[in-house]
């Protein structure tokens, strides 16, 4: 009984969906939905992004990019040109896939930490045509976007946006612990193992890798998507390099290669700014002290960090 | 040579110059810890800031770039010290995240100790712009480019001729070997994270008269810095002041004849391309490893 509440996929899921369930009873108002719904969004990508970091040992300094696409891809096909907004959701992430199977091939050969430099190259060009090509982005003051329409119905509303949200995480949770548990999971950690013993037995390296890359993007893609849909604006001023910052934050806080750990990250640190709006100057200290001491007095991260000193003795024999 | 073509090229150098000193920073520190140190940026505006604001005290301003130059050294000191130091033997991973937090906190800590507005120097010997081929120089400029060639010429006898120099292009060439003769790579870090931080608190001096300094311009200068760095193969030092030349040349040819408003997203598109297509850089010396 107990392993199987300790094993992630079992008893960290039913965790993950009891939270998820339980926590409409506490917002007691729109506004703690609002807070709630930009949890789950930004866990949605924390969780692609942990793959990435935790898995592929790769960092994307430029997550926001894909977001970014994902958001206005849907904004403009469906407000310029009224697609239909899950047909523009679909196009958007299936072009932002595509995208970074073109940086991810040439560049995931290569060893060592070119995949961060090329994922800040564009998203800071993300970031600057979006603000620049005023025709289709409406410039630095951003667009409108029409609300999500969904099976004929359109989606408004806080609580629906809630649900739909929600829903996804687990989606986006459950795939990456499948994912984990696949022959790519298996084949990664061999490869953060020892990339050279990983390559005689056989592996693909630079495959796996490519293929996390782009799930990667498609769930930062699909979290800009429905963010540009629920916020009914998108400007470019969400696409900044320290909002991608923000999100590597969120991953290596919450516990890299431990996937509660994006979700919680996520939860934290999108929460925490919201509660310390008082100390909004001392906003980014806060930010860049928590990067450095978690990386310094916590390198696992808060949640492998709290599994260890809870259950110590399954995590010293390696079990996972 | 039309006046328009002589003006694009010599404001364009004088940027490059800039872009090569901090991508300078990023190769010293890149070969003594293969980190990629994305605070260098900052470094830039502590000394543009530091300086503005001592002489606002009334400091000789030689004095207050010298103490800039020294502020920044000590934060580059205290930066590995501190925050690199005691993360030894993590993933190279974790120790390019630590740099990034400090970027921010040194940032942040920037709009508490000064403000958020925008601050400048007067330039060093006036601004009476000087004539050339019809295109017009300003003063500031030659400062810039003299004080860049002067600290290229010292960089490459320190690291040709220096033992201390001699030490640390050991250490980049083969850690372990350096560590078995006797080399002392802990300090070999510490010090490439101080002369990077002076490298970059000169440059942010120097540039300061031209395009102004405030809280957030290292994140502009730290990223294209970067971008140079790539460009000419991070790690090499002719490269990296190559690719800051190459870089600040082809963004005002860019924005002069194609969109003032990309003029950003050159450095950027450039570095993409030479991450597709020579990942090495122009002069990278070391071949990329191809798993």
């Amino acid at each position: 009984m107990m392993s199987w509440l300790a094993s992630p996929r079992t008893g960290g899921f039913a965790a993950l969906l009891a939270v998820i369930a339980a926590l409409p009873l506490v917002l007691s108002n729109n506004y703690f939905y609002e807070v709630a719904i930009l949890v789950g969004l930004n866990a949605i990508v924390c969780v692609g992004l942990n793959l990435l970091i935790g898995y592929a040992g790769q960092i994307s300094l430029g997550h926001v990019g894909f977001f970014g696409l994902g958001a206005y891809g849907s904004a403009i096909l469906s407000a310029r040109y009224d697609w239909p907004p899950l047909a523009a959701l679909a196009v958007a992430t299936i072009a932002v896939a595509l995208l970074a199977y073109v940086i991810g091939r040439p560049i995931l050969r290569l060893r060592g930490h070119y995949l961060a430099m090329a994922t800040l190259g564009v998203g800071v060009i993300v970031s600057i045509v979006a603000a620049t090509e005023d025709r289709w982005t409406g410039g630095p003051d951003g667009m409108p976007v029409p609300p999500f329409k969904l099976f004929g119905g359109t989606l408004s509303g806080e609580g629906a946006w809630y649900c739909v949200v929600g829903f996804l995480l687990v989606v986006t949770v459950w795939l990456s612990l499948n994912l984990i548990e696949s022959p790519t999971g298996r084949a990664l950690r061999a490869l953060s193992g020892s990339e050279v013993a990983a390559e005689v037995s056989g592996i693909d390296s630079a495959r796996h890798k490519v293929l996390v890359f782009v799930i990667s993007a498609v769930f930062a893609s699909v979290a800009g998507s429905l963010f540009a849909h629920y916020s009914g604006f998108i400007t470019p001023s969400k696409l900044t390099f320290l909002h991608s910052i923000e999100l590597v934050t969120m991953v290596v806080f919450g516990g890299v290669a431990s996937t509660y750990g994006a979700v919680v990250g996520a939860a934290v640190l999108t929460t925490l700014p919201q509660l310390l709006t008082v100390f909004k100057d001392y906003e980014m200290v806060a930010l860049g002290a928590i990067m450095m001491g978690t990386m310094i007095f916590m390198p696992k991260g808060l949640v492998p960090s709290l599994q260890a000193w809870a259950g110590g003795s399954r995590v010293r024999k390696g079990i996972p | 040579m039309s006046a328009q073509l002589a003006q694009y090229l010599l404001s364009g150098v004088t940027i490059g110059a800039i872009y090569a000193l901090v991508a300078l920073g990023f190769s010293i520190i890149f070969n003594a810890s293969h980190v990629i140190n994305f605070a260098q940026g900052e470094f830039v505006m502590i000394g543009g800031m530091t300086t503005v604001s001592l002489t606002g005290t009334g400091l000789p301003v030689p004095a207050a770039m010298a103490a800039a130059v020294l502020v920044a050294a000590l934060v580059g000191l205290a930066l590995e010290k501190f925050a690199v130091e005691p993360a030894r033997g993590a993933p190279v991973v974790t120790l390019i995240i630590i740099t990034i937090g400090a970027s921010i906190l040194l940032r942040g800590l920037a709009t508490l100790v000064w403000d958020k507005k925008l601050h400048t120097i007067a330039p060093f010997s006036g601004s009476t712009p000087i004539e050339i081929a019809g295109a017009a120089l300003l003063p500031q400029s030659l400062w810039v480019l003299g004080v860049t060639l002067a600290i290229v010429l010292a960089l490459s006898w320190f690291f040709g001729h220096t033992l201390l120099g001699k030490a640390m292009v050991a250490t980049s060439n083969q850690r372990v070997a350096a560590q078995l003769v006797g080399i002392n790579v802990r300090r070999v870090l510490l010090i490439s994270f101080g002369l990077s931080g002076a490298l970059g608190a000169v440059a942010g001096i120097l540039i300061t008269p031209i395009t102004l300094t405030a809280w957030d311009v290292g994140i502009m200068l730290g990223l294209k810095g970067f971008a140079a760095a790539v460009l000419g193969g991070l790690g090499s030092g002719p490269g990296a002041v190559l690719g800051g030349l190459v870089l600040g040349i082809a963004e005002t040819l860019s924005a002069g004849y194609l969109s003032s408003a990309y003029k950003d997203v050159i450095a950027f598109v450039l570095m993409l391309a030479v991450l597709f297509f020579k990942p090495t850089g122009i002069l990278g010396s070391r071949a990329a490893e191809r798993v």
